[in-house]
């Protein structure tokens, strides 16, 4: 069994899978149900699905999709996405959710976590932060899509919502989105030594070793979409995942 | 054909999925009448199990259950709260098991210091203790999603056929004849819970 998971992050808009770069310019990545089929092949422990239209377009979690993905997949997924109250809750628990990923709902109303872990127990509970750094190297939290800068000191935040009941952090880099170029160590040190839940880094890794370094940094799972989704200097799509053996070597 | 026993809003598709890619033929059954014409039934479940056993209750399907585990002794596979379920009773909850394998269900319950949280949520590799039909072909390192928080105890160990650790060590696959169980989620387990559901389908 892996020690350290290692997720596929994939972004739903529309019905559609899709790639964002610094959370702007979404390409059409593919169909996500095809997607799934491909990672059941794959034998991926764990995938996360994050609704980047769900928000915005005020429509909230596509139950029908969910419940397609959850009818395919082989394997347990958290997803996120419009999720504003207990009642969606609910409901994609019974469609067959394992976790739920809470973000643009708590900069106003982080009550929220204590809610949904009171009812589906902390283990089911994922609070998720977007970070951007700004010119002076500052951390910032921001919310719809990267869109909503908020008043909120990152590791600050991230402390409350774990004393609220999240049972893990994931922890979005805007900057280093779909760049390929590493995670942002210095983040995912500051929140992982600040936290004694999981933090589950993403944001930023183009190869193998770049999973390796956010674990060096403190992260206790790693997450990633280009990498799973692009292939070659072209980015060219292509489904992908490493051999399990491979995974295994890297965090021996 | 295996009758997959539907009782309530929990989504049975991922184990007709794997089903179907298993080229084994599955049906829901929901009513009393459907559950007497079944020759092998699979029990999911999720959530508390007096929620479970309500849902049963309500749709009358205790006593076919009972009758087609115990009178006509047709293959009876329990999945996570499904395994559960068929015990006498849970530690979780007032109401009675369905009463077709020996044991009570208990709370995890790490020892102290330790770092194991309850629920027990993720991915386990189980250790085989003894053959069993469930467990043809089994590969050594086959792992499984697990996600509770009470596991079985059976009043006669030899009904455990694999345990797996989670600060304590548990019942993670039970046989005893007809009677069977899985805590975990063979339908979220790749290969490895195919492999579970094809040996189930074979008997």
């Amino acid at each position: 069994m892996l020690k350290t998971r290692v997720i596929p992050c994939l972004l739903l808009k529309n019905g559609g899978l899709v790639k964002t770069t610094k959370f702007a310019s979404p390409k059409y990545v593919g169909d996500p149900i095809n997607a799934v089929r491909i990672f059941n092949e794959k034998e991926v422990d764990e995938l996360v699905f994050l609704d980047i239209e769900a928000t915005a377009s005020g429509n909230g979690p596509n139950f029908d999709l969910l419940e397609s993905i959850s009818s395919e997949a082989f394997m347990p997924f958290g997803y996120g996405g419009g999720v504003t109250g207990l009642d969606q809750m609910k409901r994609l628990f019974g469609i067959g959710v394992e976790k739920v990923i809470l973000n643009s709902a708590l900069a106003d109303d982080p009550g929220l976590v204590d809610r949904a872990a009171a009812m589906a127990g902390s283990s089911s509970v994922v609070a998720s932060i977007d970070v951007r750094k700004s010119w002076s190297g500052r951390l910032k939290v921001c919310t719809h899509g990267g869109r909503r800068k908020q008043r909120l000191d990152v590791v600050g935040f991230a402390r409350e919502l774990q004393e609220r009941g999240a049972g893990e952090i994931l922890l979005n880099s805007v900057d280093r989105d779909g760049t390929m170029q590493g995670y942002d160590l210095d983040l995912v040190r500051q929140v992982s030594e600040a936290l004694t839940i999981p933090v589950v880094a993403v944001g930023g890794a183009g190869e193998l070793a770049h999973l390796k370094e956010a674990v060096d940094a403190g992260a206790s799972a790693v997450s990633a979409g280009s990498m799973f989704v692009f292939h070659g200097r072209h980015r060219a799509v292509l489904i992908t995942y490493p051999e399990y053996e491979e995974l295994e070597r890297l965090f021996e | 054909m295996i009758s997959i026993v539907d009782y309530g809003a929990v989504n049975l598709g991922s184990i007709r999925n794997m089903l179907r890619k298993l080229e084994l033929d599955s049906t829901l059954a929901s009513t009393p009448e459907a559950i007497r014409d079944a020759s092998k039934l699979i029990l999911p479940g999720v959530g508390a199990f007096d929620h479970g056993m309500a849902a049963l209750v309500d749709r009358g399907l205790v006593e076919p259950l009972r009758e087609k585990a115990i009178e006509e002794r047709v293959p009876l596979l329990g999945i996570c709260l499904g395994m559960q379920l068929l015990a006498r009773s849970s530690e979780e909850g007032d109401m009675r098991g369905l009463g077709v394998l020996a044991g009570d269900c208990r709370r995890i319950r790490p020892p102290p210091g330790g770092t194991e949280k309850v629920p027990h949520m993720g991915w386990n590799v189980p250790s085989i203790l003894r053959s069993a039909l469930l467990v043809e072909d089994f590969d050594p390192k086959a792992r499984f999603y697990f996600t509770h928080s009470y596991h079985l105890v059976c009043d006669d160990p030899g009904d455990v056929v694999a345990t797996a650790r989670h600060g304590i060590e548990f019942a993670a696959i039970v046989e005893r004849d007809n009677v069977m169980g899985a805590q975990f989620h063979p339908e979220k387990s790749h290969r490895f819970g195919m492999v579970l559901l094809k040996n189930f389908g074979a008997i």
